[in-house]
């Protein structure tokens, strides 16, 4: 055959600087995300000096306080922020291929308003006393109660979103749904807060501003199980979602099985936004903003590189959010949710201006 | 290899279509036998609305068929798993491409993407197949752009480099010449019939072409709006007729001399027009347009009218110059625009 002959032209020897020049990005990129986590856990409303956070970690000190503050409310928020980062901004990517669609995020399935269902209804219902009881013992954000609640919101849309994308054939027809259920469920939740009493809308506004705060101990295992699942699953579909950069018709041609496909997409992306949004509450903007800043970095579309890319970015955007939220040199914490649209807003209006990767469909 | 006893492609009884039980829709209800074997390239030509695409879908197992079966190098196609089929049949489809963010290497080689472990990582062999594929289509200086970037006529070869780096043994093409300039048109069915010849592949066309699909095609499958298929090599189809029955529409002429659609029927004054080459061709064109009734001076209808204008073409000092000679008088002119600016 005539292609052994051929050499590789210049477009494969360009490439192959690309990977080297990519390699270096990620380098930088680690370093960077080692710094802001570190970062992180030193700067809040009691500034623990670096050498002091080293001591905790490696070995021993002898303040107790300092010891409580970073083993028990820095670290895990630190690593919440981590998951959060990671499997948000995968989930906005999967979601924005598997749609063709850049203002795609994980919420578009409708899992995010699940969840918030989930958690209306337990703080909304107001009957029981056993329930006020344990959110005013626990706090909001680390009551189990809660996040059953949300888990089981988001599962239940997940289920309904699942059954319905085995049946249809094509992804804008499942973008649409998946929009519709959301919209009719946060409608649900309307309804209830129209009939409940101010205090019990309060609590659950205070839910939907998201945070990082209290996810601990057990809760902070569970919740990277689910990501480490979810991300595993989506790092492996990397190849199915390359396919589908092209579109459901070329991705047959091709020989995916396209409901496969899609449900294996869907079903890790719920994972991704369920565990998060039932841990941390509804947490908006990494999932779109992330994934463009990626593309953008690296210049490619392939997803192995692309989906660690995210991990990376997402995690360290996470972070940074989260130390502005904390306000430096100040008691007042303000919720991440708010600071993420803050931050992620620009980073995406800066991206479509100056870069030129969401191109004309 | 026209005489290979396995066709590549084989449709026993087909039907093609859309929906099923009461909803169905049917626009080509055949029953259609129909083959295609290595080395030919076919056409499937038809007018708009005729059914082309959702038969070249049906063909390429992105829809099921309604009725009968469609074999694929001997074996039925829905026995096949999609992975199955992916190294016999590759395409390029009118779905838009763009969005994806590809640059022009990845693209082509997600070609391989039959080949490749769950990784999609590419071997050593599959790089030099997509340098293969790119070297066919001539495409080496697009590499590094986004597709995003490119001209209908660059992406269309990318996309055709593409399904070449599929390495299957059939390819279909649905309308891969909408959407471009004449050049890059012919461009792109010389470099097709080319592939054809030099790889033994089986190629689909569809196309509503008739010019380009009469130069290229071995045979040509002509859809009609009934649904109805007529095939032979096209030099047949238009010697018996066929071509004129189908793409019929008022004011509409297919000229079976010259193989092209005339749109202007002569109605209005007679002229006359002897010469050589190439201008005559052009100047018989202009006359037509301005809607006279163009004949040689020998034919009966100049015996009929005597008074006919006249127009002759000849060359004075290496140039040409169309010479009219109108009710007695005669002009001198050297261009076909002042010619006719003359008969106005």
């Amino acid at each position: 055959m005539e292609a052994t002959q051929l050499s590789p032209s210049a477009g494969i020897i360009q490439y192959a600087t690309d990977k080297r020049k990519k390699a270096l990005i990620l380098a930088g990129l680690c370093l960077l995300l080692l710094i802001v986590f570190l970062l992180d856990i030193i700067i809040g409303s009691v500034r623990i000096p670096l050498r002091e956070v080293f001591k905790v970690i490696f070995s021993h000190t002898e303040n107790d306080t300092w010891r409580y503050i970073v083993e028990k409310i820095r670290i895990p928020k630190a690593a919440t922020a981590v998951l959060a980062g990671c499997g948000l901004s995968v989930g906005g990517l999967q979601m924005q291929t598997l749609f063709r669609n850049p203002l795609a995020d994980p919420s578009v399935l409708g899992v995010t308003a699940g969840a918030s269902l989930g958690v209306a209804m337990i703080m909304l219902a107001g009957g029981s006393i056993a329930t006020l009881y344990t959110i005013k013992e626990l706090g909001i954000s680390g009551s189990w109660l809660i996040i059953v609640a949300a888990c089981m919101g988001a599962a239940a849309i997940m289920l309904l979103v699942m059954s319905i994308s085995g049946t249809i054939k094509d992804n804008v027809m499942m973008l649409i749904i998946g929009i519709m259920i959301g919209t009719i469920t946060l409608s649900v939740i309307s309804i209830w807060q129209y009939f409940s009493s101010p205090e019990l809308i309060k609590d659950y506004l205070l839910w939907t501003f998201g945070s990082l705060d209290g996810v601990t101990g057990s809760q902070l295992y569970l919740l990277m199980l689910a990501v480490a699942i979810g991300l595993i699953i989506s790092f492996l579909s990397s190849k199915l979602l390359d396919a589908l950069l092209l579109g459901e018709n070329y991705a047959r041609s091709m020989g995916l099985t396209a409901k496969r496909a899609r449900i294996i997409i869907i079903c890790s992306t719920s994972l991704l936004a369920g565990s998060i949004t039932a841990f941390c509450g509804p947490i908006g903007f990494i999932g779109i903003a992330v994934p463009h800043i990626v593309r953008s970095l690296f210049n490619t579309s392939n997803h192995r590189i692309l989906i660690p890319g995210c991990c990376l970015i997402g995690t360290i955007l996470m972070l940074l959010c989260d130390m502005i939220a904390q306000l430096p040199g100040s008691q007042t914490v303000l919720p991440i949710n708010i600071i993420t649209a803050l931050v992620g807003a620009p980073v995406v209006i800066w991206v479509v201006l100056h870069r030129n990767t969401i191109s004309r469909q | 290899m026209m005489n290979n006893p396995l066709p590549l492609l084989r449709t026993i009884g087909l039907e093609a279509g859309y929906g099923r039980g009461r909803k169905k829709v049917s626009p080509v209800p055949g029953p259609l036998d129909l083959a295609l074997h290595a080395g030919q390239l076919v056409c499937l030509l038809g007018p708009n609305g005729s059914g082309k695409s959702t038969l070249l879908r049906t063909l390429a197992g992105l829809q099921p068929a309604l009725k009968g079966s469609i074999e694929i190098t001997g074996a039925g196609a829905g026995k096949l798993k999609p992975a199955q089929l992916a190294r016999k049949i590759s395409l390029v489809l009118t779905d838009p491409v763009r969005y994806s963010n590809l640059e022009v290497w990845s693209l082509v080689a997600l070609g391989r993407y039959p080949y490749t472990g769950w990784m999609g990582k590419l071997s050593d062999a599959d790089k030099a197949i997509v340098a293969w594929a790119i070297g066919a289509t001539g495409i080496e200086a697009l590499l590094n752009r986004k597709i995003a970037t490119l001209s209908d006529g660059e992406s269309q070869k990318v996309m055709l480099a593409r399904a070449l780096a599929q390495d299957t043994p059939l390819m279909m093409l649905d309308e891969p010449t909408a959407h471009l300039d004449l050049p890059s048109r012919i461009q792109l069915m010389q470099l097709l019939h080319q592939l054809v010849k030099r790889t033994n592949k089986g190629v689909l066309i569809s196309t509503h072409e008739l010019d380009l699909a009469l130069q290229v095609a071995d045979e040509v499958w002509l859809l009609q709006a009934g649904g109805q298929l007529s095939k032979g090599a096209p030099e047949d189809l238009v010697l018996n007729g066929i071509f004129e029955t189908v793409f019929d529409k008022e004011g509409i002429l297919f000229d079976k001399t010259t193989g092209t659609f005339n749109m202007h029927q002569g109605s209005g004054k007679k002229i006359t027009l002897t010469g050589e080459g190439a201008p005559v061709f052009w100047t018989k064109r202009a006359l037509m347009r301005q809607g006279f009734t163009v004949a040689p001076p020998s034919s009966p209808l100049n015996e009929q009218q005597p008074t006919a204008d006249h127009v002759r073409i000849s060359e004075k000092d290496g140039r040409t110059i169309w010479v009219l000679e109108q009710d007695g008088k005669t002009g001198q002119y050297d261009s076909v625009e002042s010619l006719l600016d003359a008969l106005k």
